[in-house]
């Protein structure tokens, strides 16, 4: 069990955002954890929420489980992101998401493991299990989070970015 | 119009600036995004065109799912 769980930084969306980046992420940490309480406005139930790791689209990839309308699947992708509910999704209604990041500034390949789900109060609602990894030894120094389908997190999207460490 | 804003927070001196993506930055957004969702409409078509192919192969092999899986085990 982690004896320091401290919360580095957090942004709640006053308005429309197109992308939130957290950056000059302190190396004083083992691992990172961002949760994130979202909703695009993308027109449909669904949309993903990818993360860059230093601002990065290269060297991603993942292999995501998926329990979706009802029906269990898997697959594999070249980006890393989680499920979020998007415009035609249940009214007011946010999905919950988690980017764990071990070893952040270590000199190996970081992984990147994702636990998302999208509420909706009908039979397109699900959840998903992510397992990403980003083929780069840097350290990584900053995270962006981003819409993949839609332009923008809605209102009152929030996002907390936590360090994490046994000491 | 303008273009969507991205958000950026400074761990270091907590600074959040509000910055307006450029007309190149939205673009590739876009183009992202249709990348995106073409992938997933693949793999949607994948996975009917696999649930087809594993009826008509149970129905050739004469054995149900759940027998399909025992042999499996």
């Amino acid at each position: 069990m982690a004896n320091t769980f401290e919360l580095i930084s957090s942004y709640t969306a006053s308005g429309s955002v197109g992308s939130i980046t957290f950056s000059s992420i302190a190396s004083t940490y083992t691992d990172l954890c961002i949760v994130v309480s979202s909703r695009t406005d993308r027109a449909a139930v669904p949309d993903y929420i990818g993360i860059k790791p230093n601002g990065s689209s290269a060297n991603l990839s993942l292999r995501i489980l998926e329990g979706y309308n009802g029906s269990v699947s898997s697959g594999t992708d070249t980006y890393i992101y989680g499920y979020c509910p998007g415009a035609s999704a249940t009214a007011s209604t946010f999905g919950n998401m988690q980017f764990y990041i071990p070893n952040y500034t270590s000199s190996n390949y970081k992984s990147v493991s994702v636990e998302s789900n999208v509420e909706n109060d009908a039979s397109t609602g699900g959840n998903w299990m992510t397992a990403g990894l980003w083929s780069n030894t840097a350290a990584i120094t900053s995270v962006v989070l981003y819409p993949v389908l839609g332009s923008n997190f809605v209102q009152y999207s929030t996002a907390y970015l936590y360090g994490v460490k046994n000491a | 119009m303008p273009n969507p804003t991205r958000i950026e927070i400074n761990c270091a001196t907590g600074v959040e600036s509000i910055i307006e993506l450029t007309d190149a930055e939205v673009a590739e957004m876009e183009a992202a995004a249709a990348i995106a969702e073409a992938e997933r409409e693949a793999r949607k078509a994948q996975d009917a065109a696999d649930a087809v192919a594993k009826a008509a192969l149970l129905e050739r092999l004469g054995i149900s799912e759940e027998e399909a899986k025992l042999l499996l085990k």
